[in-house]
């Protein structure tokens, strides 16, 4: 990879999280805090308690939302559905779990499938209905993860698949046999086992959107649709499969938590992982190592955050940078498209110059500069 | 009008046939406007900045800026405040999100997602910030005033006396009417005023002829000497004034007056929903949240077993349709309206009630359902969610 390619890949994300940390020093300054207070409480915090485990933990569910995101970007789709797929996938296959006496291994499997199967099924809604009536997959993800809400609370009602447990209703806990093994660290927490597995996926995504045929193929329908179908491949079987692929791996992550310390599916279960999951996927520009490194830095800021209460500075200030690295994150990225634009046709310019009397590098170049300038 | 007698007359119908009475009681009714109105509102604020080209799923983050600004200046100042409170907060996250679509062509979609977290962001931290020492609690707001609220009388009255009666359809028709015409709020005229304004300016002002050109092919309209970026920046804005305006309604909502964390409850998404369902235009998005806030309010009021009769209804509602595709010779179309009327209705015989979780969200799978049937038809503005650069164009 040359400097420049490195540098156009690495410059924007820098840019954004400069400006949304500056951002977020004015909003604390104004509401007459310490900015400086603030970083110190967030940074001693990770060496507090579990803090840095339940990072590492979060970043991993962070981690299989935003790799579910990102398959459906690489073919520009969005797939803004990952929230209703995931939730509804660990409902499913936390009842199914809790139903199922298996050996343990074979539990964890069965486990897994049923939560890819339905998260990929409930993408599959949004997949058809986009291949075969033109139906936006944003408008209809949407309408889904509502649907998928009112179905999770039809699924554990205890006339149905829930059982009262308290004040609280969930579903049948899933036996022991079903855990997936975490590496405990004594005080310091446990680190789920799935962290492995999101890290595999993530190698396994590299590879296969990058170094094989069908990730070609996929990658060139995404960009053009109509170029890939004159170069032989099948678009809308492309849509179908991108989605369902999406849609599995977003099935996948409601598990860490499921089956590394809740065991069952609660009214309370967390929810937004899908939009986290959209964020992070942009801020790492779709790449398997920017996606880790957004995860990790979401989870930082969401569990280091909570110390800032003891400082006096609400926490969700820590929303506010969140919000802003995303926004930004994208502006930086058409910024410093047009700045290389720019620069590239003033190179072009140049080397033309003692052909051709025009130095401002024709009409075309002057106005990209004066928009840029604007 | 035909439509509205239509459907009123298909609502009567079905009271009448099933005998829930709560499908056309006055309270449904009322209950009804209320939770149409922020989403009518987010709805309008989707066609304004669509008809200029610029996809808003940013409503919802714009709605939430909305709840705050209405409760922090209805808190202060009074209801009217609020209501233009909750209409600068959302139009500041539109003129953010144009900044984001027009300036710097970031893509609508990512744009508006952007937004929505930003939105939830900034309105948290100012709710724990301002709130807190109020209320004592860091996700909602004190109480703040409301609008009175009016009843057209004596007309409200002799409706209301009409619903009394039990006459099979004529007292139905009373219900319906009498619900629309009592508690009527400052903020429920003009919002319903908002929809035919909307059509006015759009449709028969330049300003609205030029507004729409930019979303239907910028580069023609800038060959005719129109600046597009400030058409595309005004549209936006007005966006999310109105769904903040939508937040505002929230908040005076008379049932419970406040800012709440999470009250909007994704109704940003249902109000572009309503819009897309109305095919781009006022009328039909005042259609689609009718029919939200209407499913709505009844499972609220009457739960499970009323939202079942709809489904009665809509099997009545396919036979009609069939008979006019039969009257206009279109034999497939007609064989097909009857056919899901057939399944319809075969649900509804062999099932008792829906269950409450999900009639909750049947507005939901009735947009899909329309979507997946009409998504053909309708027709979005041409360079709808597509980028624009001035001086760019082929």
């Amino acid at each position: 990879m040359t400097v420049a390619a490195l540098r156009g890949r690495l410059l924007p994300p820098a840019l954004a999280i400069v400006f949304a940390v500056l951002l977020c020093v004015v909003v604390v300054l104004i509401s007459g805090g310490s900015p400086a207070t603030a970083l110190s409480a967030m940074v001693t915090q990770v060496g507090e308690g579990t803090t840095a485990v339940d990072i590492v933990n979060s970043a991993a569910v962070y981690y299989l939302a935003a790799l579910a995101v990102a398959i459906g970007f690489q073919m520009n789709l969005f797939n803004i559905g990952v929230e209703g797929q995931f939730r509804l996938a660990a409902c499913v296959a936390a009842i199914v779990g809790g139903m199922l006496t298996l050996p343990p291994v074979l539990h964890v499997i069965v486990i897994f499938l049923v939560a890819a199967v339905v998260g990929a099924a409930w993408a599959g809604i949004a997949a058809v209905l986009l291949a075969y009536r033109g139906v936006s997959e944003v408008i209809s993800t949407i309408m889904l993860n509502f649907i998928a809400i009112g179905l999770i609370a039809y699924l554990i009602r205890d006339d149905t698949f829930g059982v009262l447990q308290g004040n609280n209703i969930s579903t049948q806990p899933i036996a022991p046999s079903g855990a997936f093994p975490g590496i405990s660290l004594g005080g310091g927490g446990t680190v789920f086992g799935m962290v492995l597995v999101s890290a595999a996926l993530g190698v396994g995504y590299w590879f296969l959107l990058g170094r094989t045929r069908f990730g070609f193929e996929l990658k060139a329908s995404g960009i053009s649709s109509t170029a890939a179908t004159a170069g032989g491949v099948n678009a809308r079987r492309m849509v179908i499969i991108a989605l369902l692929m999406s849609g599995a791996v977003a099935g996948l992550a409601g598990l860490p938590e499921l089956l590394g310390r809740d065991m069952a599916y609660t009214l309370t279960s967390p929810a937004g992982y899908g939009f986290t999951g959209i964020a992070i996927a942009l801020l790492g520009r779709n790449h398997p190592v920017g996606i880790a490194f957004g995860a990790v830095l979401w989870a930082f800021l969401d569990k280091a955050g909570l110390a800032l209460d003891n400082v006096g500075i609400p926490r969700e200030i820590v929303l506010i940078m969140q919000g802003s690295i995303v926004l930004s994150v994208v502006v930086a990225y058409e910024i410093v498209r047009r700045w290389d634009l720019a620069a590239e046709q003033r190179r072009v310019a140049a080397e033309l110059a003692p052909a051709d009397a025009d130095p401002g590098g024709g009409p075309a170049a002057q106005a990209e500069e004066g928009s840029v300038r604007s | 009008m035909i439509t509205v007698g239509i459907a009123m007359f298909a609502l009567a119908l079905t009271a009448t046939l099933t005998g829930q009475n709560e499908l056309t009681s006055s309270g449904t009714t009322q209950a009804a406007v209320g939770l149409m109105l922020p989403i009518l509102l987010a709805g309008l604020g989707g066609l304004w900045s669509e008809r200029a080209g610029v996809i808003n799923i940013g409503l919802e983050g714009m709605m939430i800026l909305g709840t705050w600004g209405a409760a922090f200046a209805g808190y202060n100042w009074g209801p009217w405040a609020g209501l233009v409170g909750g209409i600068v907060f959302g139009a500041l996250g539109g003129a953010l999100h144009a900044v984001a679509t027009v300036t710097f062509n970031v893509n609508h979609i990512i744009s508006g997602v952007a937004i929505t977290l930003l939105g939830a962001g900034v309105t948290q931290y100012l709710s724990a910030l301002i709130f807190e020492p109020i209320s004592r609690n860091p996700r909602s707001s004190p109480r703040v005033e409301g609008f009175d609220s009016y009843s057209v009388q004596p007309l409200a009255d002799w409706f209301g006396a009409l619903e009394e009666q039990r006459i099979p359809i004529l007292s139905d028709f009373g219900g319906l009417l009498r619900g629309v015409l009592t508690g009527l709020s400052p903020l429920v005229i003009l919002s319903l005023l908002l929809v035919p304004l909307s059509y006015y300016v759009l449709w028969r002002t330049s300003f609205g002829l030029r507004l729409r050109s930019t979303g239907e092919n910028p580069y023609a309209a800038e060959s005719l000497g129109i600046g597009v970026y400030a058409y595309k920046y005004a549209a936006v804005i007005i966006s999310g004034g109105l769904a903040g305006m939508g937040g505002a309604a929230l908040v005076l909502f008379p049932g419970q007056l406040g800012y709440l964390e999470g009250q909007t409850g994704g109704r940003g998404y249902i109000g572009l929903a309503a819009m897309i369902f109305g095919n781009w235009r006022p009328a039909g998005t005042l259609a689609g949240a009718a029919l939200f806030g209407f499913v709505d309010g009844l499972q609220l009021r009457a739960g499970g077993e009323a939202v079942h009769a709809l489904l009665y209804g809509g099997s009545l509602l396919a036979v009609a349709v069939a008979v006019w595709w039969l009257a206009r010779r279109r034999w497939v179309a007609a064989a097909a309206a009857l056919g899901a009327g057939l399944l319809v209705y075969l649900l509804y015989i062999t099932t008792d009630t829906v269950p409450r979780e999900l009639a909750a969200y049947a507005p939901q799978l009735v947009t899909l359902l329309v979507l997946a049937i009409a998504a053909q038809r309708l027709r979005p503005p041409a360079a709808d969610g597509l980028g624009y650069r001035r001086g760019e164009g082929g």
